[in-house]
C-alpha cells in the first residue's frame, strides 16, 4: 500500500453519463429475450411446423402426384382405409418390435460401456474416440455395410454363426422373414451404443465422487453403491433419454429403407417405412399423411402417458 | 483378512473382465469398418471369390482412383462438405442465441417454446418432405444447396440449442453482468465474453450437427433432383443405379466419405461428454 | 465521484416484494454497508443501484442524474462481485483494463493508470497472468483494481470477502478500509457478516424482510439498536434477551421474569405496568457479582469458552440462556450456581409486540439515531 495516491486517478478516460436508450430500458428488457429466439423460431414455424399442419390436411385430401384429378378433399376416407389395412397393422407390431429391440440393447450395452468408460485406465481416451466412432458413420453407408456382412456371400458374419452352432449352413438372415427384422436392429444397436454411452457417460461424471467415499466408509460394497448411489443419480437421465430416443427410434426408417425396404414380404416394414413405401414409391401422400398422422398421435400419447407417469412416480415418493 | 485377500484377486479379476469387456466393444465398433476398408480395396474379379477372407489375397487402389478421378464423386463431396459446413455454423449461432436466452432469461412464453422444440422431435420426418417441398419449390429452393441447408438448419436447431444451453448454464452470470458494468451492452458480453468460453461447447455443437447434416438421405434424395446438387449421399446410391452396383468403388467412395465426419467426430467427442456433464440432459 | 440517493424503491416478483419503499441518502465519498441475513434484499438493493435489476417503483439517483432507466454501462459505476468476475480468458492486465478500452481510452493513459492501480494493490509481477493461475486472495485484488482503474462515480461490493479465509479476510477488510480512505470513493458495501459492517463503515444500514430497519454509525446501531432485529444481529456474541412483564410504581420500574425474580430497569417513556417487554443486554454489560449485592441474580453455568484474552461464561437464568463476557479467569465449575449483575443502565427495554426499542430518558441530546418509525409507544 505504496505510492502515490491521487495523480494515477487523474481522470482516466471518463465519459459523461451517456443517454441512450432512455426509454426502452424497460422495453429492451422485455424484448431482448425474443429477440434472441427469433431467429430459432421463424425456422422452426417455417420449416417445420407449417409443414406439420400442410402434412396433416393431406391426410384428407385425395394427393397422388401422378393423378392430376386428384387433390379433392375427401374427409375420413384414408383413415377408414387405414382402419382395414392389414400391412399398416403388422407395420405397427413391427414398429414395437424394431423400436424396444433396438432400445433394449442400445441403452444396456451403452449403460455397460459407460461404467467402463468411467473408471480410469491405460488408453482410455483412444478407447472413447473409437467406441464412439459409429455415431459419426453416415446411416445409410452403415446400413449398406451391414447388410454386406449379413450376406454369406461376401460377409462373413453367416459363416461365424455356422461355426459357433447357431446356424445350420450360412444363409442370409436378411432374407429370412421370420429373421430379416433381425438385421437393421443389429446396425441400430451397433448405430445407437454411442448416444447412450455419451449421455450415461456425461451423468455418471457429474456424480460428485465424495457419495461414493461416504457409502465406502458406511461398508456399502461395490454392488451396494451401483443400486443405492448410481443408478438413483443415473434415474433421470435414464427416462428422458430413453423416452426422446424411443420416438426417435420408431421414427427411423433409413436403416430399414437401406437394408430390407420392408421386405421380404413386409417382414420388416415399420410405420415410417410403410410411410415412405406410401409416399415415394406409390406416390400416394394423401394416404400416407394420414398414417404419419396416425403415428404422431401415438407417439405423442406414448410422450404424454410417460411424463404422467413419472410425475404420479415422484408425488408418490 | 478376507477383505484383503478377496480384494487382491478381486482386482485382478475385475480389471482382466474390464479390458476384456473394453476389446469387445472396440472390436464390435471396428469391426464394420475394418470390413468396409477390405472391401474397398479388393479387386474386383476376386470380390466374391474372396468374399468372406479377413483380408484379400491381393489388394489394389484402383477403386479410390476412379472414384476420385473418374466419377462425380468429388464433385458430391464438395457439395456435401459446403452444405453440413454451412448447416453446422448457422445452426450453431442460432442455437447459440436461442440456448444463451434460455439459460440467462425468465420470459413469458419460455415454456411454450421448449415444449415446441421437444414436441419438433416426435415428427415423423417423412411426413414432411411433401410439405416441404410443396413450400420450397415456388421459392425455387428445391433443387438447391441454399434449400438443403435452410431444411437441415431447422432441423438441427433444436438439440443443438438444448445442447448449447447447457454449456451456458455451466458459465457463472456475474460475468456477463461484470462486462455490462463495464461498459458493453448485453450482446456485446455474450458475444466477447461468454462465447469465447464455451468454445469447447461450440465446437461440440458444430461437430454434432455436421456429423447430422453429413450422414442426412431422405430430404437430400428427395429434395434434389439434378447431380450438380447432389449431396455425397445420394452421389453413392447412384452408383447403385448407374453402374451396376459397383460395390468395389462405393465403398471406396464410403471410406472417402467416412473420413471428414470421422475426423469431426474424434475431435469433438470429448467436448459432447463435457458439455452433458456440464447441464446433463435438460428437458 | 458522488452522491446516491435512493427514493422509496420497491421491488417485486410479480406478487413476490423483495423490498418495500428504500429510502436511502449516500453522501459523497461515504462507506455504506448494508448488512443483513440472507434474503433481506440487500443484494437486491445493491444490484438495483448497479442497473442489474429493474426498478419496480420509486428512483434511484447517482449524483444529478436519475438512473432508473440506464443500462448498467451507462451509469458509470463499479463492482465487485462475490465471485470476482474475472474473464478466465484475459490477463490480469486485460481484466483491469477492460471497461478502459471499451471506452476507447487512450493506450497511454490505460497503461498509466494500470501502472498505478497494480502498484497500490501490488499485482506488478501478477499482470501477465490468467486469473487461474492466482490464488483466492490475488484474485480478489485484481477485482478490486479492476475496479478502482475505472474510476468510477461509485464503487459497489457484493459480499466481496467471503471466499476469502478468515485471515486474509481480515487483511482484506483493513486494506479495503485504507484504499478508500486514499480513494475517498462513494462505496455500497454488502455483507451478510456485522463484524465487516462494524469494522468498514461509516454508517451501517441494517435491512431485514426488505425494510431497512436502522441506519446509522457502527457505534450508534451497536449502542441504541431501534429494535430486537438491529439488537439481535449486530454484535458478536450476540446481545442477551429475556422476556418479561413490566410493573411499575409511580418513581421506578421493573421487570419480572416468569419465574418472579424481579430486575429494575431505567425508567423511560411509553413503559406501562403489564407490558410485555424484553430486556436486552450486551455479554459486556452482564458481570458476575457477590450473592449479597442488590439485584444480582442466581444463574447455572453452563458452558465456560475460553477465548484467551477472554471468557465466555454460558449461564440459565429463569429458563433463558445467557452470554456473559468477562475479563477474569472464571474460578467456578460447570453446573455450579453463580450471581449475576446487570449493568442497568446500558441494558436495552424492547416492547414485545413492536419490536422496538423504548430508550430511556436522556440526560444529553446526542441520540441522533435515524429510527425507521417513532420507537416511543405505539
Amino acid at each position: 500500500m505504496v505510492g502515490s495516491p491521487v495523480t494515477l486517478l487523474a481522470d482516466a478516460g471518463k465519459r459523461p453519463v451517456a443517454r441512450r436508450g432512455v426509454l426502452s430500458r424497460k422495453w429492451s428488457g422485455i424484448l431482448e429475450p425474443y429477440l434472441y429466439v427469433s431467429p430459432a423460431i421463424i425456422l422452426i414455424v417455417a420449416v417445420m411446423l407449417m409443414p406439420l399442419v400442410l402434412g396433416l390436411s393431406y391426410a384428407f385430401r385425395d394427393i397422388r402426384i401422378l393423378n392430376p384429378f386428384s387433390g379433392g378433399f375427401i374427409g375420413l376416407a384414408h383413415f377408414q382405409t387405414l382402419m382395414q389395412d392389414s400391412a399398416f397393422f403388422q407395420a405397427l407390431l413391427n414398429t414395437a418390435w424394431w423400436t424396444f429391440g433396438s432400445l433394449l440393447f442400445q441403452f444396456s450395452l451403452g449403460l455397460i460401456l459407460a461404467l467402463l468408460l468411467n473408471r480410469h485406465f491405460v488408453g482410455r481416451r483412444l478407447v472413447q474416440a473409437l467406441v464412439f466412432l459409429p455415431w459419426a458413420v453416415p446411416t445409410f453407408l452403415s446400413g449398406l455395410n451391414w447388410a454386406w456382412l449379413f450376406n454369406p456371400v461376401v460377409g462373413p458374419l453367416p459363416h461365424w454363426f455356422t461355426a459357433l452352432g447357431i446356424m445350420d449352413s450360412p444363409f442370409n438372415i436378411l432374407s429370412d422373414p421370420d429373421l430379416a427384422m433381425w438385421g437393421p436392429i443389429v446396425a441400430n444397436i451397433w448405430f445407437g451404443i454411442p448416444f447412450f454411452a455419451i449421455t450415461l457417460l456425461a451423468a455418471l461424471q457429474s456424480i460428485p465422487s465424495d457419495l461414493y467415499e461416504a457409502a465406502a466408509i458406511d461398508g456399502a460394497t461395490t454392488r451396494q453403491q451401483f443400486f443405492s448411489i448410481t443408478l438413483p443419480f443415473l434415474a433421470p437421465t435414464i427416462a428422458i433419454t430413453l423416452m426422446l430416443r424411443t420416438i426417435w427410434i420408431a421414427n427411423f426408417a433409413d436403416l430399414i429403407v437401406v437394408m430390407t425396404n420392408g421386405g421380404p414380404a413386409d417382414s420388416t416394414q415399420i410405420v415410417a417405412s410403410y410411410i415412405f413405401t406410401q409416399a415415394f414409391r406409390r406416390l400416394d401422400f394423401g394416404y400416407a399423411s394420414a398414417i404419419a398422422a396416425v403415428l404422431l398421435v401415438l407417439l405423442l400419447a406414448y410422450a404424454l402417458s410417460v411424463i404422467a407417469l413419472r410425475r404420479a412416480m415422484s408425488h408418490s415418493s | 483378512m478376507v477383505l484383503s485377500g478377496r480384494s487382491r484377486l478381486g482386482t485382478t479379476v475385475y480389471w482382466a473382465t474390464h479390458y476384456l469387456m473394453i476389446a469387445a466393444f472396440v472390436a464390435f465398433a471396428l469391426f464394420p469398418l475394418f470390413w468396409l476398408l477390405k472391401v474397398s480395396v479388393t479387386p474386383n474379379d476376386i470380390l466374391y471369390t474372396e468374399g468372406v477372407r479377413m483380408w484379400p489375397s491381393r489388394i489394389t487402389w484402383d477403386n479410390y482412383a476412379f472414384v476420385l478421378t473418374k466419377s462425380s464423386f468429388p464433385h458430391f463431396f464438395l457439395n456435401s462438405v459446403i452444405v453440413s459446413g454451412s448447416t453446422a455454423f448457422i445452426t450453431t449461432i442460432i442455437a447459440a442465441m436461442t440456448g444463451y436466452a434460455f439459460s440467462r432469461f425468465a420470459f413469458r412464453g419460455k415454456v411454450v417454446i421448449i415444449a415446441l422444440m421437444l414436441i419438433t422431435q416426435m415428427f415423423p420426418l417423412v411426413m414432411l418432405i411433401a410439405p416441404i417441398f410443396r413450400i420450397l419449390a415456388p421459392l425455387g429452393l428445391t433443387d438447391s444447396l441454399t434449400g438443403l441447408i435452410i431444411v437441415y438448419t431447422a432441423f438441427n436447431v433444436p438439440f443443438a440449442t438444448f445442447l448449447m444451453q447447457s454449456f451456458f448454464d455451466g458459465i457463472p452470470r456475474d460475468l456477463e453482468e461484470a462486462a455490462m458494468i463495464d461498459g458493453n451492452t448485453r450482446f456485446e458480453a455474450f458475444r466477447k465474453i461468454i462465447l469465447p468460453l464455451t468454445l469447447p461447447g461450440v465446437a461440440a455443437t458444430l461437430g454434432f450437427v455436421f456429423t447430422a447434416a453429413w450422414s442426412e438421405l431422405l430430404f437430400a434424395l428427395m429434395l434434389v433432383s439434378s447431380e450438380s446438387a447432389s449431396t455425397f449421399p445420394v452421389g453413392l446410391l447412384s452408383f447403385v443405379s448407374k453402374f451396376s452396383v459397383d460395390f468395389g468403388q462405393m465403398m471406396a467412395a464410403g471410406v472417402l466419405a467416412l473420413v471428414p465426419a470421422c475426423l469431426f467426430f474424434l475431435l469433438i467427442q470429448r467436448y459432447l461428454v463435457q458439455g452433458l456433464t456440464a447441464g446433463a440432459v435438460k428437458g | 465521484m458522488a452522491s446516491i440517493e435512493i427514493a422509496n424503491a420497491r421491488k417485486s416478483y410479480g406478487a413476490v416484494h423483495v423490498l418495500h419503499g428504500i429510502d436511502l441518502a449516500i453522501a459523497d465519498g461515504e462507506f455504506i454497508v448494508l448488512v443483513g441475513p440472507s434474503g433481506c434484499g440487500k443484494s437486491t438493493l445493491l444490484r438495483m443501484i448497479a442497473g442489474l435489476e429493474d426498478i419496480t417503483s420509486g428512483d434511484i439517483r447517482i449524483g444529478d442524474d436519475i438512473v432508473n432507466d440506464l443500462q448498467p454501462r451507462d451509469r458509470d459505476i463499479a463492482m465487485v462481485f462475490q465471485s470476482y468476475a474475472l474473464y478466465p480468458h484475459m490477463t490480469v492486465a486485460q481484466n483491469m483494463s477492460y471497461a478502459l478500452t471499451l471506452r476507447k481510452t487512450a493506450k497511454e493513459r490505460i497503461a498509466e493508470s494500470l501502472a498505478g492501480v497494480s502498484e497500490i494493490l501490488g499485482l506488478n509481477a501478477l499482470l501477465d497472468r490468467r486469473p487461474k493461475a492466482l490464488s483466492g486472495g490475488q484474485r480478489q485484488r485484481v477485482a478490486m483494481g479492476r475496479a478502482i482503474v475505472r474510476k468510477p462515480r461509485a464503487f459497489l461490493f457484493d459480499e466481496p470477502l467471503s471466499n476469502l479465509d478468515a485471515r486474509l479476510r481480515e487483511q482484506m477488510r483493513t486494506e479495503i478500509r485504507k484504499l478508500h480512505r486514499r480513494l475517498n470513493a462513494t462505496s455500497v458495501y454488502v455483507t451478510h457478516d456485522q463484524i465487516e459492517a462494524m469494522t468498514m463503515a461509516d454508517r451501517i444500514v441494517a435491512m431485514h424482510d426488505g425494510i431497512i430497519q436502522q441506519v446509522g454509525t457502527p457505534i450508534e446501531i451497536y449502542d441504541h439498536p431501534a429494535n430486537i432485529f438491529v439488537a439481535s444481529f449486530i454484535g458478536s456474541p450476540a446481545m442477551n434477551f429475556l422476556h418479561g412483564t413490566c410493573i411499575k410504581t409511580d418513581t421506578t420500574s421493573a421487570i419480572r421474569f416468569a419465574d418472579g425474580h424481579i430486575l429494575p430497569v431505567a425508567p423511560r417513556p411509553g413503559l406501562y405496568a403489564g407490558q410485555e417487554i424484553t430486556l436486552g443486554a450486551r455479554p459486556e454489560h452482564v458481570a458476575i457479582a457477590a450473592p449479597e449485592t442488590p439485584g444480582a441474580l442466581p444463574a447455572r453455568v453452563d458452558l465456560i469458552e475460553p477465548m484467551g484474552l477472554s471468557t465466555l461464561i454460558h449461564v440459565t437464568l429463569a429458563g433463558h440462556e445467557l452470554k456473559i463476557f468477562t475479563m477474569d479467569r472464571p474460578a467456578f465449575a460447570i453446573d455450579s450456581t453463580i450471581h449475576i449483575a446487570f449493568d442497568i443502565d446500558k441494558t436495552h427495554i424492547f416492547d414485545r409486540n413492536s419490536e422496538l426499542r423504548l430508550p430511556p430518558v436522556i440526560k444529553a441530546p446526542e441520540e441522533t439515531t435515524k429510527e425507521t418509525s417513532g420507537a416511543n409507544g405505539t
